[in-house]
């Protein structure tokens, strides 16, 4: 049973206040997080007041919610009325939210607490958290390594088991990529699960908020909390939560794993090929069946993905103009100037250059070749998966072509970092829902995660499947040596 | 299609998305966007006829609701985090000139 889970049953038994809980949380972070940089922003007394809030109400006779007590970093992309939201932005650098994300008030709803926010590549563009306002975030495994990104800040938080929970965002693979590099549960739910109200937007048409956890039982549990329908984001499906965490033993006997052979192919690396055939091995053994699939237009999902998520970023930031909040230059000469200068000041490296790429391929003359291209080719992408899930229920593949790289290895070829989302960006153009959950270690003792991906809504077999490998592998109870302490 | 990226194309796609790059970024733009570009060439392989685009992966509609007055934001919450505002508004430098104003 995973911590989530333990700690809210604890604190809504009364055997365990909530001020405990958060008491020893903060000073895991105060002694852990200085080595890694995980969170850009916590506050002890607000954290204190809300867990006394939530034991009062224990105390008053009221029963506690879902998460009561359990502790949840929070990624800095998701807005909180009660601290900044800063995107590891100088644009964001003082921006206060006048309101919380839709998830954020499901989380308090639930009796969780929200100890700090999550750092992250700027407005989430990124795969190695080293783009940040904040400084770069560092691998607990290794720390001169990268912890994969832009989610990198919460992924940390949950591996060094600072919180057991944390919430990240993802577009191309931001929460499996970091999950998969730190050796942690990651789960991005189907496009339309989660409401992306209070998400700052980067890619709206392949946004999705989701969690980081040590165990799929407790990701379960999560979903539940944060799913649902909401209004205020047009692009929420109106359909029932299914109780997941209640349907993890469902069995998995003759349930039909596809493996699409071109996701073996060259640019793998041995130690994450192996493991991950290791892990399917094990499905196998309980009674799953193997099932060859064919994902004809797989070369071209990154193309088509950077494409879309650059043209659909620039439109997104075209709101950051120095007008209504953020970063102003200080002596603008007339009006176009404060645009551009407020802008080009604000925005960071990799920020500037996805802006540059979205608008050239949104520009006249260049849109049909580029962006409308890419959006058929997604359609295509879209039609392999409808057919492959005819085929079977879950399809099983690495996260990512190797463990975390070092820092700066990749910082001034962005193609290179490109295409290290190979295996991510399928599940965001298609909608579909997916995890990464670790299946090893290579030579060097770093974390190797796996990633299922099931069809649209099909989140409850998903982790089924994900929950049974865990009864039957020890690679998610492995812990980094600086959460010894 | 042959990429041809150069200076003054960049500088024409910074000002389209009202964005100041100096002459170093303007440089590095040059070689960066060509290969990424070149990269993207890959789509072309792709017979796409008779394909509609997919702009997103649910079926999406519009939404409709009543247009009725809800709580919203008071003028103090709205310009909270202007970087200038004044009696209610806000500030930016001015748009017209003299003497077209």
């Amino acid at each position: 049973m995973g911590d989530v889970i333990n700690t809210a049953a604890l604190v809504q038994s009364g055997s365990t206040s909530a001020a405990d809980v958060v008491s020893a949380c903060l000073g895991r972070i105060k002694r852990r997080d200085k080595s890694v940089n995980a969170l850009v922003s916590y506050d002890d007394d607000r954290v204190l007041a809300d867990a006394a809030r939530i034991d009062k109400k224990r105390a008053s006779g009221k029963s506690l919610g879902k998460l009561a007590g359990v502790p949840v970093v929070v990624k800095d992309n998701i807005c909180t009325e009660f601290s900044r939201t800063t995107c590891g932005s100088k644009i964001l650098e003082t921006y206060v939210s006048q309101f919380n994300a839709f998830v954020v008030d499901q989380l308090i709803n639930a009796d969780a607490v929200i100890v700090g926010k999550g750092n992250l590549d700027e407005f989430a563009m990124g795969s190695s958290t080293e783009f940040s306002l904040h400084g770069g975030t560092l691998n607990p495994w290794d720390t001169n390594r990268v912890p994969g990104g832009s989610s990198g800040g919460p992924a940390v938080a949950v591996a060094s088991r600072m919180v057991s929970a944390s919430l990240g965002s993802d577009t191309g693979g931001s929460i499996r990529q970091p999950a998969s590099f730190c050796g942690v549960v990651g789960l991005k739910p189907s496009y339309g699960r989660v409401s992306r109200y209070g998400l700052v937007a980067y890619g709206s048409s392949l946004d999705q908020i989701g969690p980081f956890t040590t165990s799929v039982d407790d990701a379960a549990l999560m979903l539940e909390v944060i799913a649902g329908h909401d209004g205020r984001d047009s692009t929420s499906v109106n359909q029932d939560v299914p109780t997941y965490s209640s349907a993890l033993n469902e069995p998995v006997e003759g349930k039909r794993i596809g493996v699409c052979a071109a996701c073996f192919a060259e640019g793998l690396s041995d130690d994450v090929r192996q493991s991950v055939e290791q892990a399917i091995e094990k499905l196998r053994d309980a009674g799953c069946e193997i099932v060859p699939i064919d994902l004809p237009h797989m070369k071209y999902a990154i193309a088509s993905y950077y494409m879309i998520a650059m043209a659909e970023a620039s439109s997104n930031l075209a709101r950051f103009d120095g007008v209504h909040y953020g970063y102003r230059t200080e002596q603008p000469q007339d009006l176009a100037d404060m645009y551009a200068s407020s802008r080009g000041e604000g925005f960071g490296a990799e920020v500037k250059r996805r802006i540059m790429m979205g608008t050239y391929a949104l520009s006249s003359g260049y849109y049909d070749a580029y962006y409308l291209k890419a959006l058929k080719v997604r359609r295509l992408i879209k039609e392999d998966f409808d057919a492959a899930f005819k085929r079977c229920d879950v399809i099983a593949l690495p996260v990512a072509p190797t463990t975390a790289f070092a820092i700066g290895e990749k910082i001034d070829d962005p193609l290179a970092m490109y295409l290290s989302d190979m295996y991510t960006v399928f599940a965001n153009l298609a909608g579909l829902c997916a995890i990464s959950l670790p299946c090893g270690f290579d030579a060097a003792g770093l974390p190797i995660g796996w990633q299922l991906m099931g069809p649209p809504f099909g989140e409850s077999t998903l982790l089924s499947v994900a929950h049974q490998y865990q009864n039957i592998t020890d690679f998610h109870l492995q812990t980094p040596a600086l959460a010894a302490d | 299609m042959a990429n041809s990226i150069d200076a003054d194309k960049v500088r024409h796609v910074a000002n389209l998305a009202r964005l100041h790059v100096s002459e170093d970024e303007v440089q590095r733009y040059v070689g960066q966007l060509s290969r990424i570009f070149d990269y993207v060439d890959l789509l072309n392989e792709v017979n796409t006829d008779n394909v509609e685009p997919l702009t997103h992966a649910l079926p999406i509609t519009n939404i409709l609701r009543e247009d009725v007055v809800r709580p919203s934001l008071s003028t103090e919450q709205a310009l909270a985090n202007a970087p200038q505002s004044d009696r209610g508004y806000f500030l930016v430098p001015k748009v017209l000139d003299q003497e077209s104003s």
